[in-house]
């Protein structure tokens, strides 16, 4: 076909009115495995059983808030991404703001902290399942970010997928924290972050071959 | 000093001119939009002539590519976002591909970042034959892409008439074209 026919072909219609617009996209990617993740962790894991005693701590919301801002600043950068031509560099300095945040306060618990109690606020009593528990509730919404990924044209696949990926983390905390019983700083800043970090590292591995166009 | 002065002019009127008729484009006035493909085209044509001075025949597939691209991802532009630098990483996207899958490394010599503005300094508008024909990849796509493609893109009748025609929905037309475009996008850089 010569270029001038495929000009014609696609100058019939360059509307965009009967697209879905990026923001519903990513919006709904979001709602949809944030509802996912809830609905997975209430069926297989339980919320913990005094969760109407705890939403009265302050500790419980600056947890959630911290997984919100992650998610906030993770769908900042993928929303960048999926744009051509628009620089991703401010999205990603804003995730790195919730991070450093998180570990300034982990940091000041453990200085305060006696002697000899430091190790046991890291560790928890549920390190160990923490991370996977939290990749495995992130499977929906990592699936739906990628489809809405997919529905945009991200140039550089391989940080669009890691987003992607993290902001599904993200997600899946969000619904973990109704679960988890650990409420130490130094905890969620390291092993929340691991367990945010598993689908990124996926979402690198994959963006390259299911986020070409 | 002076001729760059002159080529920065030929820029910015080249930009303005074809983000007019992009957004008219983008707002439903195919006109508009056919201009604007036709101007990118030119543009993108000596662009790529100039990058890519010892793939000659390839040209034309990474333009009809990167004009499909183009299309295909025309709901990802931000009103108020310079057009060349949208325009821009598309290109530099398509040409990154075709460098990895033909792994040319003598055209890689040629480094082309940073140059958004040299997109629109020149155009050509003397195409040369295209290797792979879009329109016999056009075959290969099943009856649900192809149809609509074929009834609402090639032969332009409406999605109504592509409807009766077809036997398939008006939802099912338009849901087709934009899918079958994608499809196409994707079997054109040897994909599925």
């Amino acid at each position: 076909m010569k270029t001038e026919r495929l000009i014609d072909m696609l100058a019939t219609d360059g509307s965009v009115a009967d697209q879905p617009t990026p923001s519903r996209r990513f919006g709904i990617a979001v709602l949809g495995g944030i509802a996912a993740a809830v609905v997975l962790m209430a069926l297989g894991l339980g919320i913990r059983p005094d969760i109407g005693i705890v939403v009265h701590a302050a500790m419980f919301w600056i947890r959630v808030g911290f997984a919100v801002a992650m998610l906030a600043t993770a769908l900042v950068a993928a929303t960048r991404l999926a744009r051509p031509g628009v620089t991703a560099a401010p999205g990603l300095a804003a995730i790195a703001m919730p991070v450093a945040l998180i570990w300034a306060l982990a940091a000041f618990v453990l200085v305060q902290a006696p002697e000899g109690s430091r190790l046991a606020l890291l560790l928890g009593h549920t390190w160990r399942v923490c991370p996977p528990l939290i990749a495995a509730l992130s499977v929906p919404a990592f699936v739906a970010m990628f489809w809405a990924m997919r529905g945009m044209a991200p140039v550089r696949l391989r940080l669009a997928g890691a987003v992607a990926g993290l902001a599904a983390g993200a997600a899946a905390v969000i619904a973990y924290c109704l679960h988890c019983p650990e409420m130490a700083p130094p905890f969620w800043a390291l092993w929340y972050l691991s367990g945010m970090l598993i689908p990124a590292v996926v979402g690198s591995l994959l963006g390259p071959r299911f986020l070409r166009w | 000093m002076v001729s760059t002065n002159r080529m920065s002019t030929t820029v910015e009127a080249a930009e303005i001119v074809l983000r007019d008729c992009f957004l008219a484009g983008l707002a439903g006035d195919a006109a508009q939009y056919r201009a604007f493909l036709e101007g990118l085209t030119g543009h993108m044509r000596a662009y790529l002539r100039r990058r890519l001075p010892k793939a000659q025949d390839d040209v034309e597939d990474i333009l009809q590519e990167t004009l499909l691209a183009v299309h295909n991802a025309r709901h990802t532009y931000r009103e108020g976002q310079p057009l060349t630098a949208w325009l821009h990483a598309i290109a530099r996207y398509k040409l990154m591909d075709f460098f990895r899958a033909h792994a040319r490394r003598e055209a890689l010599h040629d480094p082309f970042d940073d140059e958004h503005e040299r997109i629109f300094a020149a155009s050509d508008d003397e195409p040369a034959n295209a290797r792979r024909d879009i329109g016999v990849l056009l075959e290969t796509l099943p009856d649900r892409h192809r149809l609509p493609i074929v009834f609402v893109k090639l032969q332009g009748l409406s999605v109504a008439e592509a409807s009766l025609a077809s036997g398939m929905s008006e939802s099912a037309i338009k849901v087709g074209v934009h899918r079958g475009l994608k499809a196409l996008a994707a079997r054109l850089r040897g994909d599925a």
